[in-house]
């Protein structure tokens, strides 16, 4: 009894919390989003070896951070569904998944369109390349495995495990321009460093990244609120939000 | 202008990727409020067939 309260208070929370929030953060995310691109576009110097395709990177690097950012993110809803089985946790984990995917594809092709002009190549099978396109397919066997699955609660549980299992591609991501001799060059940007990018370069690649942290709350409200109908359709918490709308 | 827009050469390369960027993320904005709509609509049909059936009763 408990955990039926408390599950139809959090859909209807979660539901009409986010139906106030994402317009504040669509207004936030556009502003950072044509500040970080003036600034890279415009402000930001040409690059003394790249020239003008390094400013490729104020899409390609933001989009390659988020790809594991969310994959983490996923494998903490996860880890939160399978131990306590909260359903928004499996809801926020599947409506994360296209987000993610569209951010990794993002990043690899990218990274094609700099690679091209700058490497002489559009791909290369080197470690980074082929963990990041890895990771593209654990987003694709997230969606396609949820989507096999009739019984959503059944297929949110095998769609955690396989999230978390999928979780050792990150660290491999990360530091697979460490531990392998790739064409993908290092980091320039280090949290623990100093960043080898003078502040007119990195300024604009900090707002987009912010800018696509932003993006990712709106999308995953937009989703997680859309997939919340589709799996209680016929719940009290979205009748009473129905007699709202009728009401008014 | 022309220069900012001629990106030193690598126009192709820079504009496909901001271009690929914007297209990408409209929609993944557009098409989940699309479906919220439709999902949204089903579920006020659903409510008030189920309101109209009890009414009968």
């Amino acid at each position: 009894m408990m955990k039926w309260l408390h599950t139809m208070a959090s859909s209807a929370w979660f539901y009409r919390f986010s139906g106030r929030v994402i317009p504040w953060l669509m207004i936030l995310f556009i502003a950072l989003l044509l500040y970080g691109l003036y600034g890279g576009l415009v402000l930001a110097p040409a690059d003394y070896q790249q020239g003008d395709a390094f400013r490729i990177i104020y899409v390609h690097v933001p989009a390659a951070w988020m790809s594991l950012f969310i994959y983490v993110v996923m494998a903490v809803y996860g880890f939160i569904a399978l131990v306590w089985r909260i359903k928004l946790a499996e809801v926020l984990l599947i409506s994360s998944a296209p987000v993610g995917a569209a951010f990794t594809f993002l990043a690899l092709v990218t990274g094609s369109l700099w690679g091209k002009p700058m490497w002489g190549t559009w791909w290369s099978w080197d470690a980074r390349l082929t963990s990041e396109l890895l990771l593209l397919f654990l987003y694709f066997g997230v969606m396609g495995l949820y989507a096999a699955i009739e019984d959503k609660r059944t297929a949110s549980k095998a769609v955690s495990i396989l999230t978390l299992v999928g979780v050792v591609n990150i660290p491999i991501i990360h530091y697979s321009v460490t531990w392998w001799n790739t064409l993908h060059q290092g980091s320039t940007v280090s949290m623990t460093d100093k960043s080898s990018m003078h502040i007119d370069m990195l300024a604009p690649l900090l707002v987009m990244a912010l800018a696509f942290k932003v993006y990712y709350g709106i999308a995953l409200l937009l989703r997680t609120r859309t997939e919340l109908i589709e799996r209680e359709p016929n719940s009290k918490w979205l009748k009473a939000i129905i007699e709202e709308k009728i009401n008014d | 202008m022309t220069e900012f827009l001629y990106m030193g050469g690598y126009a192709f390369y820079v504009w496909t990727s901001i271009a690929l960027a914007i297209v990408i993320l409209l929609f993944n904005v557009i098409s989940p409020s699309m479906k919220h709509g439709r999902n949204l609509r089903q579920a006020t049909d659903l409510y008030l067939l189920n309101r109209n059936d009890s009414d009968d009763t």
